[in-house]
């Protein structure tokens, strides 16, 4: 069993080693994620807690904070220099994109919450 | 008079005439000017405790009608009322003719006085008015004015009356009717009136004869104007405007009143004889007594001011043969005073569907006590039923026919009620059509009997009974029914017995299934009725045993008989509604702490990004990128918040409408931002 643990705890390691080679940007838009995901946590939550009664308003919000979380992964997958296959597309092509979608997104989401 | 007919009186006046439509066919029930009529004019032209009756016009028709109907008015009243016409008429120069006119007019009718001096200067007034205008409704009230002076012994003189006379006539139309002012083009009936009423006034004016062409030119505008009288079908005639228009328009009350006042003041001043048809004259007194109690001052105003034909009434139009009544008639004028002494004369009596009974002339007794004619009706062999009567007047002395306008005949409708003899009743049970009949009991219908029957449903009621008049003749009552009800069930069966029939049956056979297939024990009742007949009857005739067969199974249920059979025009049953229910909501505690802790990831994403070290450097320091940049997100802001706008109050359409401005304008600003910053990584990449 120790060996396990520090097995793990080398693997974590070496992840958190590896991860701190990111970019900076690329290390805000995981925090986004987080962040996003987090709120959408929370609200599940407190829905387990009380029930769905504005059933509506539960969805909006979680999807409000999942659809940007998603939308978000796709930034990153378009800004990582790494990925060779968005080689051609400028950063800044991508955020207009993001700020684009999640501007619709909430659109929807606004005329979702009642 | 009444040039301001506002739209409220107009209302009224409207109400006024569909009431008398409604009622055309009892509007033969004229009766003269009464009581009733004064307390009303009391009532309407109540004085404000100041005093006056309101403005000038009003103040007018109020006095006018009390002088016409003989109310008594007290003397402080009628000083007031001098005082108030004597302010506007000293102020002659700064008043408008209208208000000069109605207060002269109630100086004359009050006979207050005036210095001779104030009248010179109105009159001076008036007629400089009239030599200014050409606008009918000023003509009218100058005029007007200057002949009220002049009747009340001033000497006024119209110098140019040829001119002034012309001027008026200037605005008549081809088919008799008036003009208000040479531009507009809408001519009217009502103006039609004014016109003559005022042309008859030039002519009292004028200081030398009016040519006597251009009045019979008027005349046949009168004759004209006659011919677009409209009329109900009782011979009630009136004035109506063509065309109704909703500020000019003062309905036919006023138009007729206006129309009958032009003609007969100019029939007064003209020589000669107007061609007017009597039926009309008489249809348009009848027309302002059918109105009965007039509703507003002005229409009582106008139902009084007009001329007197003579009325024929009866005061009472249902005639009994079993007591035998008199027919009576009543001729007097319109204002309820006795008639000059005449002969009435029954000429006609027609049925109900037109037909002549009799053309018998007979002519009516007159009774001096209480100034009535009268008939026997015993030996004009009439039946019941409803009549009409055709009645003529005729004038004893020759000199009276000049005066008053008779109408030739009038026709007034009457009813008469008897006796109806009821006898042969009979009541039995049939086994077929040929009549094998099996019990016939003859009843007696002038009191309750109470036969007892039996049948089965192969078999027949039958019942027979003959209705005759006082004069013998086969009477067909209007409405005979006999009813069926189950003692046991209280279900009730009405059968409507023709009237022309002799024989009434009733084929169990087929009213099986609507009797329910309940047999049993009915009672029968009779019920007999007809307006003409004094004795109508509901009598119970006794009762009959059915024998029905035994009810298949899909047969229909009886219905619940309701315990109180007024139950069912009693009140509802309340509805009551539900509303669902609030769901549950949590404590409010607790949503406020999720609140807050939605919020902790914020936190978190700001912590986090502070220790990342992010930093504004890539923002452009260059004043005109900075601009854009700092323009993109508040626009991103902009939008955020139009979108917060959108959850609170706004709706989708406006929203999308914002939208697509701030849209475009962060498509702009966006890609400037964003380009400025492609360029600038992309020649950091290249150095």
């Amino acid at each position: 069993m120790p060996r396990a643990t520090s097995d793990a705890k080398l693997l974590i390691q070496s992840l958190g080693k590896a991860y701190a080679a990111t970019p900076t940007n690329l290390k805000i838009i995981d925090l986004y994620v987080v962040f996003a995901v987090a709120t959408a946590l929370i609200q599940v939550v407190y829905m387990g807690i009380v029930g769905s009664f504005p059933f509506n308003s539960f969805l909006s919000g979680v999807l409000s904070c999942i659809g940007t979380a998603v939308l978000a992964v796709c930034l990153r997958i378009q800004v990582n220099k790494d990925n060779k296959e968005f080689k051609d597309l400028p950063p800044e092509r991508a955020f207009a994109d993001f700020v684009l979608c999640n501007l619709v997104l909430h659109l929807v989401i606004m005329n979702f919450l009642g | 008079m009444a040039a301001a007919g506002g739209l409220p009186a107009s209302a009224t006046l409207l109400l006024l005439v569909i009431a008398a439509v409604a009622v055309a066919p009892l509007a033969s029930a004229v009766r003269p000017v009464s009581d009733a009529h004064r307390s009303a004019a009391a009532e309407l032209f109540a004085a404000s405790p100041d005093g006056s009756f309101g403005d000038l016009e009003t103040t007018y028709e109020a006095v006018r009608t009390f002088q016409i109907l003989g109310v008594e008015k007290d003397k402080g009243l009628i000083g007031k009322a001098c005082k108030f016409a004597a302010e506007k008429l000293a102020s002659s120069s700064s008043s408008p003719a209208k208000d000069l006119f109605h207060a002269a007019r109630i100086s004359g009718v009050l006979k207050c006085s005036v210095d001779s001096g104030v009248y010179d200067d109105v009159a001076t007034r008036l007629k400089a008015v009239i030599k200014d205008t050409n606008s009918l409704l000023e003509l009218y009230y100058s005029v007007g004015g200057l002949l009220s002076i002049k009747e009340q012994g001033h000497n006024v003189v119209l110098p140019d009356a040829d001119n002034t006379f012309h001027a008026i006539k200037a605005l008549s139309q081809s088919d008799g009717r008036w003009r208000y002012d040479t531009n507009s083009a809408e001519s009217s009936t009502f103006a039609a009136g004014i016109a003559l009423e005022a042309l008859s006034a030039v002519i009292s004016l004028a200081d030398s004869e009016v040519d006597s062409s251009m009045i019979a030119v008027v005349k046949n505008d009168i004759v004209k104007l006659f011919d677009t009288i409209k009329s109900y079908d009782d011979g009630t005639f009136y004035f109506d405007e063509k065309h109704v228009d909703a500020a000019e328009y003062k309905g036919p009350i006023t138009t007729s009143a206006s129309v009958v006042r032009g003609v007969t003041s100019f029939a007064a001043v003209a020589s000669g004889k107007l061609n007017i048809p009597g039926e009309k004259i008489l249809g348009l007194a009848k027309f302002f007594l059918g109105i009965g109690l007039p509703g507003s001052a002005k229409d009582c105003f106008n139902q009084i001011e007009v001329f007197v034909p003579l009325v024929l009434s009866l005061p009472s139009k249902v005639f009994s043969l079993t007591s035998k009544d008199q027919l009576k008639v009543e001729v007097t004028t319109v204002f309820g005073s006795a008639a000059p002494p005449l002969r009435v004369n029954l000429v006609q009596v027609l049925g109900s569907d037109s037909k002549v009974i009799t053309t018998e002339t007979k002519e009516l007794q007159f009774d001096l006590d209480n100034n009535v004619h009268y008939l026997d009706i015993a030996p004009l062999k009439i039946d019941v039923g409803k009549y009409s009567l055709v009645f003529e007047i005729s004038l004893q002395e020759q000199e009276h026919e000049t005066i008053y306008a008779t109408g030739g005949t009038n026709t007034e409708a009457i009813f008469v009620t008897g006796l109806i003899k009821v006898d042969k009743a009979e009541i039995g049970i049939s086994d077929n059509d040929a009549g094998t009949v099996e019990s016939v009991q003859k009843i007696d219908l002038q009191k309750d009997t109470s036969v007892s029957l039996s049948a089965n449903h192969l078999q027949k009621l039958r019942l027979s009974f003959q209705l005759s008049t006082p004069l013998g003749k086969t009477f067909k009552p209007h409405q005979v029914f006999l009813k069926l009800k189950h003692d046991e069930s209280k279900v009730e069966h009405l059968f409507v017995v023709p009237g022309s029939a002799r024989q009434f049956k009733i084929d169990f056979l087929g009213l099986v299934e609507k009797f329910y297939y309940l047999s049993g024990r009915y009672d029968l009742e009779l019920a007999v009725g007809d307006a003409a007949m004094e004795n109508s009857f509901l009598r119970a005739l006794g009762h009959i045993e059915l024998d029905l067969p035994e009810a298949p199974e899909k047969a229909p249920k009886p219905p619940a008989q309701a315990v109180d059979p007024f139950s069912k025009f009693g009140p509802k049953k309340e509805i009551s509604h539900i509303f669902r229910s609030p769901e549950k909501r949590p404590p409010k505690e607790l949503s406020f702490a999720f609140t807050g802790l939605t919020l902790l990831p914020i936190v978190g994403f700001l912590i986090g990004l502070m220790r990342l070290g992010v930093n504004l450097k890539n923002f452009p320091s260059l004043p005109a990128p900075a601009a854009f940049a700092s323009l993109f997100h508040a626009g991103i802001g902009a939008v955020l918040l139009l979108y917060v706008l959108f959850w609170i109050k706004l709706d989708l359409f406006t929203t999308l409408k914002y939208l697509s401005f701030l849209g475009v304008f962060l498509v702009f600003v966006g890609h400037r931002a964003l380009s400025y910053l492609s360029s600038t990584s992309a020649k950091q990449k290249t150095a």
